[in-house]
């Protein structure tokens, strides 16, 4: 046992490094996936909507932790490779932000009048150019709240890599914890530091709701 | 490859789990839908202080990650002498970060009702409870039903995290299984098939209960 001091912080700092690093990644990677992702759902080809939905049932229907240990153990195990900690993780919480956030694009786009592709059509645009110049600008404004509600989901659901060992905020708290033996000083500690980066981005979140519904 | 024949003699552990998992689902999403109600309900009646102690019991709960509020629960909470064993922990932890999600989904909800609304239900003559009962509560709940379904949802996977301090529900059975007969694959495999099938009933549960509550027409 030792006291609580600079070294724990100094190591929430490193450690802090490795939540940011994984929701950057999950959201570059994940971003593109979840776009493609909307687009399968509402595509024009059923069976690429049935699969889509029987794929999004599957990830909606599985707790972030089953997730994180099928990639990080399960799936490595059965096929008899070793995967990096960080490439298993980041996978995780990219397939997680593909879908997660891909529905929520999904949502946005379908909240975008019918009409409004019609329009775009008879204006002699092709189906992306519709969806890019017309229908997107529009969704993007209806679903931007939402995203930032979800970026506040994935920040704190960074925290689950723990389970796996991987070395970020929630998991050097638990190893400062146990070294110290004093949970309350440091989770307390690690508890404000998710607070303070989350508690901005869930009030920009509803001012751009509010924004948002005083518009229409 | 596949092999779940080890897996079975693990049956009864597996029941177990998922007993103890729609138990701690079910208590939090009971409890915690007391406590959003009340704490709705307070927030409307627009004292300073309460208004202040529930905001920052909302804020400080969506805005801190669920592993930390069982964390500090579980390990913070025996040193000022309340010491809970693992399951009345999470349920606890559970409880309050569903209770403060449930708290914003009822308040939006009772915001939902136009004045008028109100109004017209005095002047019908009903007494202020029945107002409130029928003419607020009731239309509100309506409007608010799918939020409120999609968040026990939430809640009901959520239930996985409790297996950090190893309340012995169904994520933490399956811990304790695959590190006893090493079938990681077959294991999570088995168990997220149990999480999809609770989600799905659940969600036709839903569906068919608001049929049934909700059944009086509405003008659109």
């Amino acid at each position: 046992m030792r006291t609580f001091g600079t070294i724990d912080l100094l190591a929430f700092a490193t450690a802090f490094q490795y939540t940011i690093l994984l929701v950057v990644l999950a959201l570059i990677i994940g971003a593109p996936l979840a776009l493609g992702f909307a687009m399968l759902r509402v595509s024009r080809f059923a069976p690429l909507r049935w699969l889509s939905a029987a794929f999004l049932q599957v990830i909606q229907g599985v707790p972030l932790l089953a997730l994180l240990m099928f990639i990080y153990f399960a799936l490595p195990t059965f096929l008899g490779i070793r995967l990096p900690p960080l490439l298993a993780v980041t996978a995780a919480f990219t397939l997680y932000t593909a879908v997660f956030l891909g529905e929520i694009w999904r949502g946005g786009i379908e909240a975008v009048k019918r009409t409004q592709w019609e329009a775009a059509a008879c204006l002699g645009l092709g189906a992306w150019q519709q969806f890019r110049h017309v229908i997107a600008p529009q969704a993007l404004k209806i679903a931007l709240p939402a995203s930032v509600g979800f970026l506040v989901q994935l920040i704190k659901g960074t925290s689950l890599a723990a389970i796996v060992g991987f070395i970020e905020l929630t998991r050097a708290g638990q190893l400062s914890a146990a070294a110290t033996l004093q949970p309350l000083l440091v989770y307390s500690i690690i508890a404000a530091i998710y607070f303070v980066v989350c508690f901005p981005l869930t009030q920009l979140s509803r001012r751009l709701e509010a924004r948002l519904n005083g518009a229409r | 490859m596949l092999n779940f024949r080890p897996l079975w003699r693990y049956e009864d552990a597996f029941i177990e789990g998922i007993l103890t998992t729609l138990e701690l689902a079910l208590i939090a999403g009971l409890a915690g839908l007391a406590l959003g109600l009340v704490c709705a309900l307070v927030l409307g009646r627009g004292n300073r202080a309460a208004n202040l102690l529930i905001r920052s019991y909302i804020e400080i709960i969506r805005n801190t990650p669920p592993v930390l509020q069982i964390f500090i629960i579980f390990f913070v909470l025996p040193r000022i002498g309340l010491r809970f064993p693992p399951f009345e922990a999470a349920a606890v932890a559970l409880t309050l970060y569903f209770g403060a999600f449930v708290t914003e989904i009822i308040r939006s909800g009772l915001d939902s009702i136009p004045k008028a609304q109100v109004e017209a239900g005095h002047c019908l003559g009903l007494a202020g409870w029945q107002v409130f009962a029928h003419v607020v509560l009731m239309p509100a709940m309506r409007n608010i039903y799918p939020s409120l379904t999609s968040q026990f949802i939430l809640l009901l996977l959520g239930t996985s995290i409790a297996s950090f301090i190893s309340a012995e529900e169904l994520f933490h059975t399956a811990a304790v299984v695959d590190s006893r007969t090493f079938r990681s694959f077959e294991v999570y495999a088995l168990i997220s098939g149990i999480y999809v099938l609770m989600v799905i009933a659940f969600r036709l549960l839903f569906f068919a209960i608001g049929r049934l509550a909700f059944r009086w027409p509405v003008a659109r």
